[in-house]
């Protein structure tokens, strides 16, 4: 399958090197160049060498998502460090692009919550964090009686 | 009436609209997420301005988005204008919204998502731009998308189709109506049937929008004979 994946941060870089490694066509957008470095350095050879993609550019511009491949991505991940930014580009991934399956990262859990609801797939670490410190702190079972 | 209108962002534009609010008697609450910015203007504002980020849902909460009449996003950040009009329309059910965009190319997407009037000074200045250099040819006077309504504005070129004839000659398509010509000499007036219209003259129409091209057609010097 074709991923794109825009914002290549700590986790949008370690999926994309999941991906390309498990033999997807896989493109990353970011504005910033050193997220290529990041791609380089987690995949431990060059980026391109094993066919990745790489586009400089900003996530809202049509052209930029244009060039990183938006129109022949089977699936669309939003992993920028912008919840807005996420919301926005995941809708019009879905909307303009019909791109098949698009995940959103949203770290406010009520705005995940909230856009999950519409529709829209959407990926919360703060709530899974929050899970897990609970589960961590007051046991399965919840707060002691 | 009063209205109760809910302004994100404390910029220029967000401290200056407040105001004028203000002082025609609405109420108002302004959100800022910056927190020097808020205490600057709430040295002004006082009570009528917040400190947080408007597009977190419990800041519009706290805001009282639930009775709010009006939301006007106006912050530096389009994707932001866009989520909080987006919020507002969609979950709190606001009956207007008013977005501010800051980079006129995303304009089309405030429009996919229906985040509708999308108000950009950008664009509102390139329009006046263009209506200072008649060669651009067209100008937008009104759009009325809901309505499916544009007035614009022609300059008559030398030797384009309409020039020389009269309004009832003209191959005007349906849906379309030539309201007013102005003329250098003479200023504007409605045109009847057997009005000639003249190079130079500069016509206002109404029209159903996607006739544009047609009409254009009719009112510029095509480029084959120049």
């Amino acid at each position: 399958m074709f991923l794109l994946v825009v914002g290549a941060g700590r986790v949008g870089s370690a999926l994309a090197t999941r991906a390309l490694r498990a033999g997807h066509t896989v493109s990353v957008l970011d504005e910033d160049p050193l997220s290529h470095e990041r791609l380089d350095m987690e995949l431990g050879e060059p980026w391109e060498s094993v066919g990745g993609r790489f586009t400089i550019g900003t996530a809202l511009e049509m052209d930029a998502l244009r060039e990183a491949g938006v129109e022949e991505a089977d699936v669309f991940v939003a992993s920028t460090n912008g919840d807005n930014t996420n919301l926005v580009i995941a809708q019009l991934a879905h909307r303009r692009f019909n791109v098949g399956k698009v995940v959103a990262r949203i770290l406010d859990p009520r705005r995940a919550a909230w856009y999950a609801e519409q529709g829209l797939e959407t990926i919360c670490p703060t709530a899974i964090a929050i899970d897990q410190l609970e589960r961590s702190v007051l046991g399965d079972d919840g707060p002691a009686g | 009436m009063a209205l109760y209108v809910i302004v994100a962002g404390a910029g220029k534009v967000g401290w200056n609209l407040a105001r004028e609010l203000i002082d025609k008697g609405h109420e108002v609450t302004v959100l800022e997420a910056d927190r020097r910015r808020y205490l600057t203007v709430e040295q002004e504002l006082e009570h009528a301005v917040q400190y947080g980020d408007a597009t977190e849902l419990w800041v519009l909460e706290r805001a009282g988005i639930n009775r709010a009449d009006l939301v006007v996003a106006v912050t530096g950040d389009d994707e932001d204008n866009l989520l909080i009009c987006q919020v507002a329309k969609e979950k709190y059910r606001v009956d207007r919204i008013i977005a501010r965009c800051n980079n006129p190319r995303n304009l089309e997407h405030f429009k996919l998502l229906g985040i509708q009037p999308a108000v950009s000074a950008t664009d509102l200045i390139l329009r006046l731009i263009e209506h200072e250099v008649p060669s651009y040819g067209l100008v937008h006077l009104l759009d009325l998308p809901e309505e499916r309504l544009e007035i614009i504005e022609l300059v008559v070129g030398d030797l384009a189709p309409a020039a020389g004839k009269t309004i009832a000659d003209l191959d005007m398509p349906d849906g379309s109506l030539i309201v007013a010509v102005i003329r250098a000499a003479g200023g504007g007036f409605v045109p009847k049937a057997d009005t000639v219209v003249e190079a130079g003259d500069e016509v206002l129409i109404v029209l159903d929008p996607g006739l544009e091209d047609a009409i254009t057609q009719q009112f510029v010097t095509l480029d084959a004979e120049r």
